[in-house]
């Protein structure tokens, strides 16, 4: 950008305005897509959460002050990066008169790092992975770590997340200072782990990601079955995570977002009401999406690890491509729920497997696989259990026997659309029934 | 940076382990013990006896009462600790995670506090 505008001075003229408005844009722009590498790399360079927030905000201020006058730097991001930790060294000097210990901070700061080279390529994506992998760590609790991560890592505000959440601003402010307390007191570092550490913390990660697209794409409570914005900012973080560390789960894991995300337009009416997989208008379903996770998943098996993000994909992908319901590989897809029994066995794990099954071989086999979970007295209390019980006896004409299962379903979820689906089910039953 | 480990297990496991299974994990703890002093991780620790030796005391309106055993009925009792240096918290969790009561029972992770 041309740098002969004069100064401040000359703020009345207009074509200086103009120059102000696009330096601003660019900021505004520069802002959404690099302030979060911005504040990695401040975090490690200042060593703590909130002093690097106060620095990047300073060095956005600073930029709106001087860019419009003197041009964007060719390395803005460098820029920012080298101001906010000025200002951070300038604020504990100026604090340092009231509290010692931040003089010797300051100079700490100073001395650790050669500017120039904190701002290289490797090193900003680096930083990224170290937020990631900060904010996912298990010693924080999950609700901490989910919060954390929107905040620090997706940039997203607090009442953002709280609206996501179903929860109260406070509540989830006083969660992330908690959560930053914890990892200074505690020293939780700011690092990538070790090759060793990796498998099980890159899982943490995983969970983080996978819980946050499930609040968007099933919302645990309210009055509409999904909150789209909060699955993009999960698929977002997805990418994110392949683009720094291209491991096989990771890949398993965007491409099973993705194949699921391919159905949102189909998975509700236009009265907000839930239309359950056999029955979703496929045309509906978003190819782009299905193109992309097939891909995704096919990569990430050809890796060779079968995880369970990768293999629930798979699964994905197999409905993803059937035309139909009857014309869906069911014998394949029970196959791949085996497998997953074996790598990642749970009660819900198997739940869905009785219903492949019950695709396969019929109802009567799926319900025998369903009330050996119930006799064991695992999903006592999963409201998904007793639907897919009610939907089975159904099939097989046991009225009765549906109609209880479909009942206790409902008293169990907290959702308006899934029990006011439940209770058309329940209808429709009850009219045959009397 | 200083972190306590603290040592909780099963005390009632372990009254019940036959002559080798005792000296094993005893065993398994020497050599943990002489590790973490050659890692330089080591700063202090001690077993403790069972919690029928325990007494829990309170002063209440200037009044000292003492009970017997410890505050909580709970599965888990400790049962030790080791005071160990670790660089952050990572480091101390790999050091806890291989105390060998951490296979049982298991390890609470707690920073010194450090004043002034």
């Amino acid at each position: 950008m041309a740098s002969d505008a004069a100064g401040p001075g000359d703020a009345g003229n207009p074509l200086n305005n103009d120059a102000d408005e696009r330096a601003r844009e660019q900021i505004g722009a520069i802002y959404r897509s690099d302030s979060r590498r911005v504040l990695a790399t401040l975090i490690r360079l200042l060593g703590d959460f909130d002093r690097a927030e106060e620095a990047m905000h300073d060095a956005f201020t600073a930029a709106l002050d001087s860019w419009p006058a003197s041009g964007v730097p060719d390395n803005p991001r460098a820029w920012l990066v080298s101001t906010g930790r000025f200002k951070a060294i300038d604020r504990l000097r100026r604090g340092a008169r009231f509290d010692a210990a931040l003089a010797g901070l300051a100079e700490q700061i100073e001395a650790s790092v050669p500017p120039a080279g904190s701002v290289e390529e490797d090193g900003l994506e680096d930083d990224r992975l170290r937020l990631i992998f900060t904010c996912c760590h298990p010693a924080l609790s999950a609700d901490a770590r989910i919060a954390l991560t929107l905040r620090e890592v997706c940039g997203l505000e607090t009442e953002e997340i709280a609206r996501a959440f179903l929860t109260s601003a406070p509540t989830l402010a006083q969660r992330i200072v908690r959560a930053k307390g914890k990892i200074r007191d505690a020293r939780i570092p700011y690092q990538v782990p070790s090759r060793t550490e990796l498998p099980e913390r890159l899982d943490t990660v995983l969970h983080v990601v996978y819980l946050v697209f499930n609040e968007g794409y099933s919302a645990s409570g309210g009055d509409s079955l999904t909150r789209p914005d909060v699955s993009a900012e999960a698929i977002r973080l997805g990418r994110l995570l392949i683009d720094l560390l291209p491991e096989p789960e990771a890949i398993g894991l965007l491409a099973l977002m993705l194949l699921h995300d391919s159905r949102r337009a189909a998975r509700t009416s236009p009265e907000g009401e839930i239309v359950l997989l056999d029955a979703q208008d496929r045309s509906l379903w978003n190819r782009q999406q299905i193109d992309e996770g097939v891909e995704l998943v096919e990569r990430a098996l050809s890796l060779r690890r079968l995880g369970p993000y990768t293999l629930q994909a798979a699964i994905a992908a197999v409905h993803a491509e059937a035309r139909d319901s009857a014309g869906t590989d069911w014998t394949q897809i029970a196959g791949l729920y085996d497998v997953l029994m074996r790598v990642d066995p749970s009660p819900v794990v198997e739940l869905n497997r009785a219903a492949a099954i019950a695709m396969r071989d019929g109802p009567e086999a799926g319900l025998t696989l369903i009330d050996a979970i119930f006799a064991r007295g695992d999903l006592a209390d999963y409201h998904f259990a007793y639907s897919a019980r009610a939907d089975l006896c159904r099939r097989l004409g046991r009225t009765a026997e549906a109609i209880a299962a479909y009942e206790r379903a409902a008293t169990l979820t907290n959702q308006a659309p899934e029990r006011r689906f439940l209770e058309r089910r329940l209808a429709e039953l009850r009219a045959l029934h009397s | 940076m200083k972190y306590l480990c603290l040592i909780y297990d099963d005390e009632s496991a372990g009254a019940r382990m036959t002559k080798e299974q005792g000296e094993a994990m005893m065993a398994d703890y020497f050599a943990f013990t002489d590790g973490i002093k050659k890692s330089g991780h080591y700063v202090a620790g001690e077993a403790l006896k069972p919690t029928n030796t325990a007494s829990t005391v309170r002063v209440r309106q200037g009044k000292v009462s003492t009970t017997d055993g410890p505050f909580a009925e709970t599965k888990e009792q400790l049962g030790g600790y080791y005071l160990i240096e670790a660089k952050d918290l990572n480091d101390a969790i790999q050091v806890a995670s291989r105390i060998p009561s951490a296979k049982s029972g298991s390890i609470e992770v707690r920073p010194i506090e450090v004043f002034g």
